[in-house]
């Protein structure tokens, strides 16, 4: 493909003028007041864009035109992740087969489905029956090119949520975060059932008895289940990443956290793991002191020893 | 109908880069060879194809008549289609009966422009070439149109790309082509790079002859048996762009297909498809009705070697070739023109029982 050594070019000066006589020329004609129509052919189908015969028999189709769209169906489409010269988009966008309501045939045309790195693979809202509508050019002179492109219909909006609070950790979890701030997992033990919460919330949610032993636990323990998340978290902005159980050595209760220091598709059920802290000059009273957890690289935990875990 | 046979088929060393030389040099050793191998200086018919805008030269293939040496004159036509048409209306004219041999032609040299650019040109001039869709994103709305409606997934793409590749790598006459892999990228989705026919520059020539004219100049002349070609509706979206409708008529009137011939009677061992890009293949099986005993493409097809506007002629030419070695009794050849397999032509070939 010629680039900068182009040394011959084919070019009608002034482009070619072509007659479009009176079936094209109506449809060209509507378009430019923004409306799209087809013409019947004598068997009654709708032909858009038109044209001066029946591509079914070759006759000639009849002088009833008929308004049609703007809202139409995609019957097939192909994606260009990298537009050329001369395409109508300069971000990737589809090429689709659109039906308009009303018609029986279907137009070319280009679909925009927003913003998209150059390479951008398919996005998954692109498929035959999408619905979509005509986005019209302000200066529209008669041409295909009077509509920029089709554009999906409106399926959903984005709805910004936002509230602001004070909370305060109340007097059992108060004592687990300072703990935490001097690298400590404190929790309390039940003297009835002798479990090991951690964090504790001063309480035995098995008993409904206050709880007041305090002990410490390592920062160890095992993944007992996990998930792999696809959609960014202002915690962990890198996706897929991984939030699992992590059953404390020494603890009755898993407690959520970050799994990092391994990809996704290794974590496993009865993985051991350890903390990972942020350098001592930063910690607080808060999880954040912990960044994560990572693989110690022990042989896992067999299942049948943290299946009451789950 | 005469008895009509293809006799001789050359063609050149398809480059994958413009190598210099003119469209001209390119096919005047072609004729040369097949002069040679016929030992015919002149024939009672000539007829080409290839594209101006290929060559960017109104007329450019008249300059292509210096190859065949065309004085003093003689009778000469020419198809602004692949070669493969001008085939076709050789084989019309022989059926007049005043002459015996036809020369038939094809070149083109697709390096020197952007063809993908250049196919827009052919489309209508008021709804389609205005919006700029390009030859590889037309064909990729149809491969998503058949992918859809067959079930067919993006590996059965890649396995008609990797089978095609490896017969054009055991094919001196194109250039050699990496096995694709699975992560080569989406051109226009869903085609990835390798399921679209390369940039190739190449010409091909075929001798047509008529009854014993044909015997004398072959020893196992390959017969056509039936040959048409049919077109579907203009606009692309007037039709099913998910199925090769044209191809499948132009295949039963041919004889290709159980519709005209009894299904063992078709015979079909060999077929040469005009695929430009992997879907097609798969479509046009299901149009020609070939089962997974035909070997298609044994030459490795367009998606090894894309001389645009000799590529269809070359499909006879290969087909033939399996008839003349005796590989094949019965071949089936395929040739495609304009958008989305819009117009297809079928030829039956055949070597006789009794040579």
């Amino acid at each position: 493909m010629p680039s900068d050594d182009v040394n011959h070019v084919l070019e009608f000066p002034g482009g070619y003028t072509r007659s479009v006589g009176p079936v094209i020329g109506r449809f060209l004609t509507e378009l430019r007041d923004a409306r799209l129509v087809g013409v019947r052919t004598t068997g009654g189908r709708v032909l858009v864009p038109p044209t001066e015969y029946d591509p079914a028999d070759g006759g000639p189709v009849t002088d009833e035109y008929v308004e049609v769209g703007p809202a139409g169906t995609v019957e097939t489409w192909c994606w260009v992740p990298r537009p050329r010269p001369g395409h109508p988009l300069s971000r990737p966008f589809a090429w689709a087969l659109i039906r308009l309501d009303g018609a029986d045939t279907a137009l070319l045309h280009a679909l925009d489905l927003g913003d998209f790195e150059p390479g951008a693979p398919p996005p998954r809202t692109l498929a035959t029956g999408l619905r979509v509508r005509p986005k019209w050019r302000a200066d529209r002179t008669g041409g295909v090119r009077d509509i920029e492109y089709f554009r999906p219909d409106v399926t959903m909006i984005n709805d910004p949520s936002r509230a602001e609070y004070r909370l305060r950790p109340g007097r059992a979890l108060g004592r687990f975060l300072e703990g935490i701030a001097e690298g400590r997992f404190l929790g309390h033990r039940c003297h009835v059932c002798g479990k090991v919460y951690v964090p504790m919330k001063g309480m035995c949610p098995a008993d409904g008895v206050p709880t007041t032993e305090e002990v410490e636990v390592p920062d160890t323990g095992t993944i007992t289940t996990y998930a792999v998340n696809n959609i960014p978290d202002p915690r962990a902005p890198d996706v897929p990443f991984v939030s699992a159980y992590i059953l404390l050595d020494g603890a009755d209760i898993a407690m959520v956290a970050l799994v990092a220091g391994v990809p996704a598709d290794q974590v496993r059920m009865g993985m051991r793991v350890k903390a990972v802290w942020r350098p001592r000059e930063e910690w607080g009273p808060t999880m954040q002191n912990i960044k994560w957890f990572e693989p110690t690289g022990e042989p896992d935990v067999p299942f049948d020893e943290i299946r009451d875990y789950l | 109908m005469r008895d009509v046979a293809v006799v001789a088929f050359a063609q050149t060393d398809h480059m994958a880069e413009d190598s210099g030389l003119s469209e001209v040099e390119l096919l005047a050793p072609v004729i040369h060879e097949i002069k040679e191998r016929t030992g015919l200086q002149r024939f009672g018919f000539t007829c080409s194809g290839s594209c101006d805008y290929l060559a960017g030269a109104p007329f450019s293939f008249v300059s292509a008549l210096d190859a065949v040496g065309a004085w003093p004159p003689i009778s000469e036509s020419h198809v602004e289609m692949d070669a493969a048409w001008a085939l076709y209306e050789a084989w019309v004219r022989l059926q007049h009966g005043d002459v015996d041999t036809a020369l038939v032609y094809g070149f083109g040299k697709s390096s020197q422009g952007d063809l993908r650019q250049i196919m827009t040109l052919q489309l209508d001039p008021y709804y389609l070439a205005p919006l700029g869709p390009d030859q590889v994103s037309l064909a990729a709305l149809q491969a998503q149109a058949y992918l859809r409606r067959s079930g067919a997934k993006e590996d059965d793409l890649r396995a008609v790309a990797t089978r095609s590749r490896a017969a054009g790598r055991a094919n001196p006459r194109v250039p050699d082509l990496p096995e694709p892999a699975a992560d080569d990228p989406y051109e226009i989705a869903p085609l990835r790079t390798y399921d679209i026919a390369p940039i190739t520059d190449g010409a091909a020539a075929i001798v047509l002859a008529a009854g014993e004219r044909a015997r004398e100049l072959c020893d196992r002349p390959a017969w056509i048996r039936g040959i048409d070609h049919r077109a579907d509706a203009h606009a692309l979206g007037a039709r099913d762009l998910s199925r090769a409708e044209s191809a499948r008529l132009a295949g039963e009137r041919a004889g290709a297909t159980a519709a005209t011939s009894a299904a063992a009677a078709a015979g079909i061992e060999v077929a040469e498809l005009h695929a430009q890009f992997s879907h097609e293949e798969l479509m046009l099986r299901e149009a020609l009705e070939l089962g997974d005993d035909v070997t298609v493409n044994p030459s490795g097809g367009a998606l090894a070697a894309n001389p645009v506007m000799a590529t269809g002629l070359i499909r006879i030419g290969e087909a033939a070739a399996r008839v003349f070695d005796g590989t094949a009794r019965r071949a089936l050849a395929h040739a495609a023109s304009g958008p989305c397999l819009q117009q297809n032509l079928v030829c039956v070939l055949e070597g006789a029982v009794d040579g």
